[in-house]
């Protein structure tokens, strides 16, 4: 997938050209590419003068960080214990199941990345689906899969 | 806007912007935190707009519409307040709104459907404060949650915002630290340190720059306080962090916040813009010669980063993996500066503090929790959502009263409290006090103030093996006892969920959680085995009848239940046949199904999906 360098640059240049920007520059690859390039994670290295493997390091530690591209709509089941103890676990397997997908991995269309959150914070709806920004509270294993298909 | 340069600057633009507040104006508040956002509460604003304007009135002249933060009842979402009658709706629609405008707002009668309803005793409530959600609670930390606009500072400055930096900074530091000492108010993040002795700790190591710092990492699952108070009075964070910058002679201060909250996010960027337009951020705060600015840093998704010295390292742009701490970090933090890391809670009491006074704070709460705490109520009970009392309420009270007991009248089996790094809590303990170190001494521990009620349908080994779940995903990896140790621990919880249990687990889980709590590197690790621990303390036999019987009393554990139709309840409609991923029930129309035992993958979908609560488990 050829990414554009200058969409690479110009999110470089919004940022202090400081170490401590590392991380939210990252993010930022991350919203706008759906993963995070190779190609950014170098010119990133080369414009801070830090190291590759440690710009690597981050990319495979923070889990909002992905180093292969995502699909096109973001699926996150919250695994929070409120969730759990009302049946999230089977609102994942309804999904994994129905999409043919395993957590934290994406569908063959590229349509749906399916991950697991520990918690969005959103405990008194629980169970509880965000797909890309929208909240979807009281699941039911019964009900999540018409959900994601309406974004399809 | 210039800035405002004196105290009595401050006083004016309060009055002024007081004056320009029309008091009897009916006004209509409209929730807009996460949960009622998600409920539809943006529709119901705009049909409020709409609708105000069709029938002859107009917002700001006859009507004031104002978005608040997150009123707590999110379960009963979206939430709509009247005032000044002080009614407050339920799980408002855009088409009720019509009606709301003309019967209430013209008319002054209240809707009776939308308004509370007790589950137990079914009497209804119109008036937001009688409701017992909100009788009970005493809101300090959450004081303007819900009646500001978080996106307007003016908001803010008309709650008396801002006065507690003013007054604070005509005070010497010295006796700002001595002020939160006598307070005692204790960090609200978990542990539950002392602040005032955290910052005269930092303030006591020479150095030139110091740094403050705010957690708002909130990972804990099943606690949202920390999400609610960033998104509905951010103001009152940035407020506490400049005095506690004051306090202790810093000028720079971080804010790090979870990367799933980009409402507070957006929230605390807008705010900190607003701070530094009328001056209470920058160069020569209000005219003091104290200069000091906030920048605001996203999590990359890592539970471990709420850790302080995981925090730090993320703050500075590395990998987040906490350091052991024989030097604290009020002497080498950020940097290895000197720095004060508080939680988003802590923070936000700080201001009332100073204005109020140490001893007001000091009057409510339990001789060594002062003041009060906001806890997030959630899981098997009925209220959901933020509540905030005094510290010293009992287990049974925050419970029964507040949250209006179990859900569907099953029965109370223990209550979480503290994340992964708290425990269980039995009914039998119902009446322990919740305060910091009650909840210690119990087995767990207060956290960000996540309570977690679990019901006779909760499996206590099931939550033990979700909590070490939990921990071995988000263990950074760096000590061997915390890496190693927890995997350990949850292929035995595993192996007991789905009957291969044996009588020695027991003793190696103990040996496991010794190892961890003894040596492990960093707080997350030490308390991680504090959910197996006190489920082995108080539910000891439950592990028993999975080990001995292979049987899960709750229900819960996949292997060790089967499905079955109960031929009374059972109509014949074919649903959960049509439903079933694995074909495997079978039944002719209007007469019994059965499930085919051998295929069944208890995935639950037939008993989800059944209208006539005829699918059991057993």
């Amino acid at each position: 997938m050829a990414v554009d360098k200058k969409a690479i640059d110009a999110i470089i240049a919004k940022y202090d050209q400081s170490e401590e920007s590392l991380l939210a520059i990252l993010q930022d690859f991350q919203r706008e590419f759906r993963y995070v390039p190779e190609e950014g994670m170098k010119r990133l290295g080369e414009v801070l003068n830090v190291s590759e493997s440690k710009i690597y390091a981050m990319g495979t530690f923070y889990k909002a960080l992905s180093l292969e591209p995502r699909g096109k709509h973001t699926v996150k089941v919250c695994m929070g214990t409120a969730c759990h103890l009302k049946g999230a676990g089977q609102i994942l397997e309804t999904i994994e199941r129905d999409f043919s997908v395993k957590r934290n991995h994406t569908t063959k269309d590229m349509q749906f990345t399916v991950e697991c959150v520990n918690c969005v914070g959103a405990c008194a709806m629980a169970p509880v689906v965000v797909v890309d920004e929208d909240y979807s509270g009281h699941t039911r294993p019964s009900k999540v899969t018409d959900l994601l298909k309406k974004y399809k | 806007m210039s800035t405002i340069q004196s105290f009595d600057q401050l006083e004016k633009t309060r009055e002024k912007l007081r004056a320009s507040v029309k008091k009897d104006l009916p006004s209509v508040l409209i929730c807009f935190g996460t949960g009622c956002q998600a409920n539809g509460a943006r529709d119901v604003a705009k049909a409020f707009g709409e609708e105000i304007e069709k029938q002859g009135l107009s917002v700001n002249v006859n009507i004031g519409l104002k978005t608040t933060g997150c009123h707590g009842y999110c379960e009963n979402g979206p939430l709509v307040v009247l005032r000044p009658q002080d009614i407050l709706y339920l799980r408002v629609k855009p088409k009720d709104v019509a009606e709301i405008v003309e019967k209430t707002i013209k008319g002054g009668a209240v809707i009776d459907r939308l308004i509370y309803k007790d589950v137990n005793t079914k009497e209804t409530i119109a008036q937001y404060h009688s409701i017992p959600f909100y009788s009970y609670q005493k809101r300090i930390a959450l004081r303007n949650i819900g009646t500001i606009d978080p996106t307007s500072i003016d908001d803010y400055i008309i709650q008396d915002g801002y006065k507690g930096l003013a007054k604070a900074l005509t005070m010497d530091p010295e006796a700002i630290i001595k002020e939160i000492e006598a307070s005692g108010l204790r960090g609200r993040g978990g542990g539950g340190f002392p602040a005032g002795r955290k910052w005269r700790s930092c303030k006591a190591v020479p150095s030139d720059v110091r740094y403050v710092m705010c957690n708002g990492d909130e990972g804990d699952p099943g606690a949202f306080m920390d999400r609610s108070i960033m998104e509905g009075d951010p103001h009152s964070v940035i407020e506490g962090m400049i005095i506690g910058g004051y306090a202790v002679g810093a000028h720079q201060g971080y804010m790090y916040v979870r990367d799933e909250y980009p409402l507070a996010v957006k929230n605390l960027q807008a705010a900190l813009i607003a701070a530094r337009g009328m001056g209470f951020l920058g160069k020569n705060i209000l005219g003091s010669k104290f200069d000091f600015d906030i920048k605001v840093s996203r999590g990359g998704g890592a539970f471990v980063c709420g850790e302080s010295s995981a925090l730090m390292r993320s703050l500075e742009g590395k990998v987040g993996e906490p350091r052991a701490k024989y030097i604290r970090s009020v002497e080498k933090g950020l940097y290895d500066k000197p720095s004060v890391l508080n939680n988003v809670e802590t923070w936000n009491n700080v201001p009332v503090i100073i204005q109020n006074g140490s001893s007001w704070y000091a009057g409510f709460g339990t001789e060594k929790s002062k003041g009060t705490k906001v806890f997030s109520l959630v899981g098997k009970v009925n209220n959901t959502g933020l509540v905030e009392v005094p510290m010293g309420i009992t287990i049974r009270d925050l419970v029964e009263k507040i949250g209006g007991g179990v859900l569907d009248g099953k029965a109370f089996k223990a209550v979480q409290t503290g994340g992964p790094s708290g425990g269980c809590i039995p009914k039998e303990l119902a009446d322990l006090p919740i305060d910091f170190d009650s909840l210690t001494e119990a087995g767990s521990m207060m956290g960000s103030g996540g309570i977690i009620v679990m019901d006779e349908n909760t499996c206590m080994v099931d939550v033990a093996k979700y909590f070490i779940g939990f921990l071995v995903e988000e263990s950074c990896g760096k000590c061997a006892p915390c890496r190693d140790g927890l995997p350990r621990m949850y292929s035995i919880l595993n192996d007991i969920t789905e009957g291969k249990g044996k009588e020695s687990d027991i003793e190696t889980l103990m040996e496991l959680c010794d190892v961890l709590s003894y040596g492990a590197l960093c707080g997350l690790g030490t308390s991680s085995a504090n959910p197996v621990l006190s489920t082995l303390r108080y539910f000891k036999d439950e592990y028993m009848v999975h080990i001995r019987d292979k049987k899960c009393p709750a229900g819960v554990c996949k292997a060790l239940i089967t499905y079955r139709i109960d031929a009374k309840a059972c109509t014949g409609c074919t649903l959960c046949a049509k439903k079933c991923p694995q074909e495997c029930i079978t039944g002719e129309k209007k007469k019994l199904h059965v499930i085919d035992e051998s295929k069944c993958i208890r995935c639950g979908v037939c008993k989800d999906v059944c209208n006539f609560n005829a699918v059991n488990i057993e």
